[in-house]
């Protein structure tokens, strides 16, 4: 055992009592800290939510919402955590707590100290600023913000649900709280260096997590252990160990590699760190890669986004994560580690199977690449029951370039239809070179209609979801019935 | 603060001339506990319970099987496992219900994932593992999974009542139009936030003392009695507060309960029962997804003049509280609407599946969805607006319920409804809405109006009694026990206020002991929306016994509350009292399903406005408006929370909850395929109404309930038709557009987006194909007439609701 202390609601914990299994809601609950409730323990619900210090895009620090049901314990050794229990001074209740309790947002109580955190998190977000924009302006906003005229962008919240209310009252209350107090002790922290992330290693039960230092480390770690599940924000692998029994032998933390997380943004191309999460990803890009920009928006929820990474959603393969039809679309390659070097390989090779891919044991995702200038016309749709955190049935990603009301070039990336994220090759052929008029994209939808191979699950039939590919054409059609479209980035 | 002998108020509803504090708006009576994560709830008490073993069932996965032999030794080399509890253990009788229908431990699995035994550790994870050692041997047996497979198969279980009023046959012949169709809604998981949770532990008196999250502690106290074989004395039931009910946890409590006090009993240590949300989800009953077939006669005017329907639910394996659902969704099939002529047939299918029980409506939803299916895919035959055709058919004031029951208050609904159109400003919106739709080939929109009436009271009269328990203590300050639960629904907050009226004190010398069964016993259910009507009444005659008996040392009410309480300690007053309430003037025969089961009704209006996606079948609600009948309200806050809430949660049931069984016949078969919030899902932030409205009715006092104010547990959340009728609307304006009758729309429950899209493509290829149209002369198709008997006698809960 080898873990720092943990900085609890402002106090210092001895890292103890957990195995490499034990999530950081049993462990937190373990100390007396109830506030904090399993609803789902799969990340869905956010009854877990609390607050981490994370380095910050506009701060040195940023308070982040996350979901403790998912996050291995020994992820928090030598971190900070705050919990509802911790945001109130003495009988005075935190002004997000306090609009809570007078507004109705709170009728059994039991999602409430989660919904406080993720509130919390975004009244203490730096770049919230009050907006002009009313409500019912924002209500006609796409999917990428709602916010409140204090800058409280309602996505904050999309992670956690309400069984009692109907939402209005949260929604009126984290639309009337104030800006953070600059002498806040919690805005205060945000001002300072995040908690430095070390080694750190937990052993119990036969089993081991291991914190590596840097990439050397996790490569000889990696040498000597291929079989080791590598976690970044857990939130797949959490939902392993919680609903489906898992219990890996070695767990390895990645999310904190500096070689992981870097970003950079070039003439020809954009490199996205394998461990930065997509809440980091799309406040960097800051609109640049607008189809980025709405799958980020679309990804799961705030709480997920926060700890989720490019890295995971790629590594676990699934066929229906978002973020591998949006980058097909985009032709990014994936950036490889080993102890011999980086390799290269188009996401397009990527895939080999269900949840197999070409990495190679004692790989790992160092980065993401996606080449510049991206294409003129680019859209994100996403099928499912549910705009906040839904898993798609259908995922489509598209990105044409448009000349002279021809199409000259299409990349389309589809989710939801195969054994693995595809490219849609023939919707392809069917519109390259063709007019961008309503009987090419009629034709071209049909052919879309025929990509893959659809199954009938409880998300949908394989038939909805043959007639979603077609129609997510003629809804891009619809919507950009433009004739120039061409590549600006 | 003082009060004068005139503040004893005469009547139930009317509230004292000073000191009121009912009606005052006030937050949840524990929303700071709940903003600061420090309100306990019974898994919470955990931590401060030395030496608590930790259980875990052993799940079945097959939907129907024999257990032919079961080896628990694997169990023990497990570390950590300390006792494995089987069918042996129990020292009294061996089931959680009361029925006799549901043994505690089974030899048969009668749905996939029950739980045949259940294994205690000193960790979950021991006891996980050593689950997971137990060797089950079982022989299957065929499965029915569906309601279609239980109704041809003949499966059913429980009485098959009949509600009738005059004469179908001869309604339908002389109407001039009669269709006739088929109407499928689907159930609903409650998803309460905290999953099923007891504790129990053999305490320093040596009872069994068992903290449940319980919305009916006193059944689990006789349950749990039941189970050990002991007095009910022996036994106390307590409960915090529960992160929500809705019905889930009226009967389904008790076995878990049972569970706990049962491995208690055997090890001699605290014992904890919780469910993950996989096994509350695959192992516990949730709301009775319906069949039904109907044929329905209109006038010329679009008046409904006969109804003939057969309502069949599907109850899942045993019958649990199916049979009261079964009955109140019958007393609910007219919803607001006079029918002349009815027959509605209901009976229980059983079904390899959970067994489905209480939620939010108790029936009540299913029976009035009906109607309002009726309703909604004929008027655009008979050529008539549907809000028109839902108006003209509205009770007057003289008319009577099918079973047989006055209407009390009609014009309350043709008030509401007034009020709705112009606080809503539906004229005008209709115009835009129309404006819209035809400027957009890729995205309509409509609105809708529906009304809700919805009785109060327990349909079985002998549930409508409650008790409370008020002390007084020597410094002034108040102790309020009684008989309710509270899960999030605000009965305790109006309980204070209730309390604190009737005394003529401030709230603040008021506070709340959590329910147990030691302190006020032998209570009702906190259900049927009644816990504030018959608790409220309960506290109220406690305080006011104890109010009179002030009056003796204080005639003129002269002394501050202090100097009177202290005064009458003195003067050997007692300062404590027992309260009781049992509702006046219900009868209710269920052999022939006639009588005045309810109190009064409650209505409410709703109008809602979508805007459905042409290429996806996505919506969103832009707009809802509600005007609702509170009565006189208690505490405004919690009224609007809880019909907020109560919408939102029926627009879940009827837009977005999915609830899938494996019906295929793999060896998943009648596995819950939906068993996650990943994969049932329940509203979230983007599915509430964007622009959400809520006027409570004026000038509503209720004369037959405490204080005037009505129940509000329930009714709304049938408000929720409006959102499914206006995405009727929106799907019908992708249709042909020709003036005249249109061919109306048949709607999936739940309205998904899928769903929704498919009826999009039906609506363009030509409308409602399954409607049967029929006209004068025609009598339709008549739905199957059961002919069992309409209750068992050997039922103990005998059409209990």
């Amino acid at each position: 055992m080898d873990a720092p202390d943990v900085t609890v609601n402002g106090r210092a914990v001895p890292f103890a009592g957990a195995t490499p299994h034990t999530t950081a809601l049993d462990w937190l609950r373990g100390l007396g800290l109830t506030g904090a409730k399993e609803g789902c323990a799969e990340g869905e619900c956010g009854a877990c939510s609390v607050m981490v210090a994370r380095p910050g895009v506009d701060s040195p620090t940023e308070w982040t919402a996350l979901n403790a049901c998912l996050m291995p314990a020994a992820q928090l050794a030598g971190q900070e955590v705050v919990t509802a229990e911790g945001l109130a001074d003495g009988d005075v209740l935190h002004p997000v707590q306090a609009e809570m309790a007078a507004r109705g947002g709170s009728q059994c109580g039991y999602c409430t100290p989660g919904f406080v955190c993720s509130m919390a998190a975004e009244f203490y977000r730096p770049g919230r600023v009050p907006t002009s924009s009313t409500t019912e302006e924002a209500g006609e906003d796409d999917a990428d913000h709602e916010c409140g005229p204090n800058g409280f962008d309602l996505h904050a919240l999309s992670g956690n649900l309400c069984r009692c209310t109907g939402y209005r009252p949260i929604r009126e209350a984290a639309y009337a709280v104030g800006q953070a107090d600059d002498a806040d002790p919690l805005t205060a922290r945000t001002r300072q260096h995040p908690p430095a992330t070390t080694y750190a290693e937990v052993s119990a039960d036969g089993a081991r997590f291991v914190r590596p230092a840097d990439l050397p480390a996790l490569l000889d770690l990696l040498a000597e252990e291929p079989d080791a599940v590598l976690v970044a924000g857990s939130t797949d692998h959490g939902v392993e160990v919680n609903l489906r029994g898992a219990r890996p032998p070695l767990t390895v933390a990645v999310d904190r590699l500096d070689e992981l997380r870097g970003f950079t943004l070039a003439d020809d191309h954009v490199e996205l760190g394998a461990a930065l999460t997509l809440t980091e990803i799309e406040r960097r890009l800051a609109g640049r890669l607008p189809l980025i920009g709405q799958m980020t928006a679309q990804f799961a929820s705030r709480l997920i986004r926060n700890g989720a990474t490019l890295g995971g959603n790629l590594g676990t393969g699934s066929p229906i994560g978002d973020a591998a039809p949006a980058l097909l679309a985009l032709e990014a390659e994936v950036v490889l580690a080993s102890a011999a070097g980086d390799r290269t390989v188009r996401l397009a090779d990527y895939f080999t199977g269900y949840r197999t891919s070409v990495r190679e044991p004692g790989e790992v995702i160092r980065a993401v690449r996606i080449p510049l200038p991206a294409r003129g016309l680019t859209a994100f749709h996403k099928i499912a029951k549910r705009r906040f955190d839904d898993i798609s049935s259908v995922a489509v990603g598209f990105a044409l370039d448009l000349e002279d009301g021809v199409v000259t070039a299409a990349r389309i990336g589809l989710g939801g239809v195969a054994a693995t994220p595809i490219r849609a090759r023939a919707t392809e052929t069917a519109l390259e070179g063709r007019a961008w008029n309503a009987d090419t994209v009629a034709a071209a939808a049909d052919v879309l209609g025929g990509e893959g191979t659809p199954l009938d699950d409880h998300r949908a039939s394989a038939a909805y979801r043959a007639a979603m590919l077609r129609t997510s054409l003629l809804k891009l059609h619809a919507e950009h019935p433009g004739t120039s479209e061409r590549a600006t980035a | 603060m003082s009060r004068a002998p005139e503040h004893l108020s005469e009547g139930l509803a009317q509230r004292p001339a000073r000191g009121v504090v009912v009606g005052e708006s006030l937050p949840h009576e524990s929303a700071a506990g709940h903003v600061t994560g420090t309100a306990l709830y019974t898994d919470d008490l955990v931590g401060r319970t030395p030496g608590c073993l930790h259980a875990h069932p052993v799940q079945v996965p097959v939907a129907h099987a024999r257990v032919t032999a079961m080896r628990v030794d694997p169990a023990y080399d497990v570390p950590g496992v300390v006792r494995v509890l089987t069918a042996a253990d129990v020292p009294g009788v061996n089931d959680a219900g009361i029925k006799h229908d549901e043994p505690l431990f089974g030899d048969e699995v009668m749905f996939h994932g029950h739980a045949v035994a259940w294994v205690l550790g000193e960790t979950l994870e021991a006891a996980r593992r050593g689950a997971l050692a137990v060797e089950v041997d079982v022989e299957e047996l065929p499965a029915l999974v569906s309601i279609h497979d239980a109704i041809e198969a003949g499966s059913f279980q429980g009485g098959q009542p009949t509600l009738a009023r005059g004469d179908v046959e001869t309604a339908l012949a002389e109407a001039t139009h009669v269709f006739s169709g088929e109407t499928e809604m689907a159930g609903q998981e409650h998803f309460y936030l905290e999953t099923h949770c007891s504790l129990a532990l053999v305490d320093e008196a040596g009872q069994m003392f068992v903290q449940s999250s319980t919305q009916h502690p006193t059944e689990t106290q006789e349950i749990v009695a039941h189970v050990l074989g002991i007095a009910s004395h022996e036994v106390t039931v307590q409960c915090l507060r529960m992160g929500g009910g809705f019905g889930g946890k009226e009967m389904q409590p008790h076995g878990y309960a049972a569970v706990a006090a049962l491995g208690a009993r055997l090890t001699g240590r605290p014992v904890r029962v919780r469910l993950t949300r996989s096994q509350d989800m695959t192992m516990t009953g949730k709301r009775h997804g319906f069949h039904a077939a109907w044929r329905a006669g209109f006038d010329d005017d679009a008046r409904l003049v006969a109804l003939d329907a057969t309502l069949t639910s599907d109850g899942g394996w045993s019958l649990d509280l199916s049979e009261p659902v079964l009955a109140r969704a019958l007393c609910h099939v007219d919803n607001a609407y006079w029918i002349p002529h009815v027959r509605v047939n209901g009976r229980v299918a059983r079904t390899h599946k959970t067994s489905q029980t209480a939620f939010r409506g108790f029936g009540g939803p299913q029976g009035m969805l009906v109607v309002e299916d009726v309703l909604g895919r004929c008027a655009p035959r008979l050529g008539v607006p549907a809000q028109v055709v839902r108006e003209r058919n509205f009770y007057a004031d003289g008319q009577d319920t099918p079973y047989g029951q006055p209407v009390k208050q009609p014009e309350r609904l043709h008030r509401a409804w007034t009020t709705l159109s112009s606080e809503a400003d539906l004229d005008a919106r209709r115009a835009e809405v129309a404006a819209f739709n035809a400027a957009h080939p890729h995205a309509k929109r409509g609105l809708a109006t529906t009304p809700v009436k919805f009785g109060i009271s327990f349909n079985l009269t002998a549930f409508n009694q409650a008790g409370a328990l008020v002390h007084v203590y020597k410094d002034g300050s108040v102790l309020v026990n009684h008989g309710g639960t509270e899960m999030g629904q605000g009965l305790h907050t109006k309980m204070l206020q209730v309390a604190a009226t009737a005394l003529g004190v401030p709230l603040s010398r008021v506070r709340l002991a959590p329910t147990r069964t030691d302190k006020v016993p032998n209570t009702s259910a906190t259900a049927a929306s009644s816990g504030a009507d018959l608790n409220g009444a309960a506290v109220r005659d406690a305080c006011e016994q104890i109010t009179a008996r002030l009056l003796e040392v204080d005639p003129d009410g002269s002394m501050s509350w202090e100097d009177r309480v202290r005064t009458a300690y003195m003067s050997r007053v007692q300062l404590f009292a027992a309260g009781f309430y049992k509702t006046e003037g219900l009868h209710w025969d269920s052999s022939i399903m006639r009588g005045e089961p309810f109190k009064y009704f409650a209505y409410g209006v709703a109008a809602a406005e979508v805007e459905v996606d042409g290429f996806t079948g996505g919506y969103r609600t832009r707009r809802v408006d509600v005007v609702h009948d509170v009565g006189a309200s208690l505490s405004p806050l919690v009224d609007v929370g809880q019909i907020e809430g109560g919408y939102v949660q029926g627009a879940g049931w009827l837009t977005l909850e999915d609830l899938r069984w494996d019906e295929g016949d793999g060896p998943g078969r009648g596995r819950l395929l939906t068993q996650a919030a990943s994969t049932y899902k329940l509203p979230s932030l983007s599915e509430m109404p964007e622009d959400f409205r809520v006027t409570l009715l004026p000038d509503a006092s209720e004369d037959g309930a405490v204080y005037g104010g009505k129940a509000v547990g329930e009714p709304p959340l049938m408000l929720a038709f409006a959102t499914r009728e206006a995405l009727r609307e929106a799907v019908a304006a992708f249709g042909p557009d020709d003036e005249g009758p249109g061919p109306g729309v048949d709607l999936a429950s739940p309205a998904t987006p899928e769903a929704v899209w498919w009826a999009i493509e039906r609506a363009r290829a030509g409308g409602d194909d399954r409607l049967v149209v029929g006209g004068a002369g025609a009598t339709g198709t008549e739905p199957p007439q059961p002919d069992g008997p309409a209750y068992r006698p050997e039922s103990e809960r005998l059409a209990q609701q």
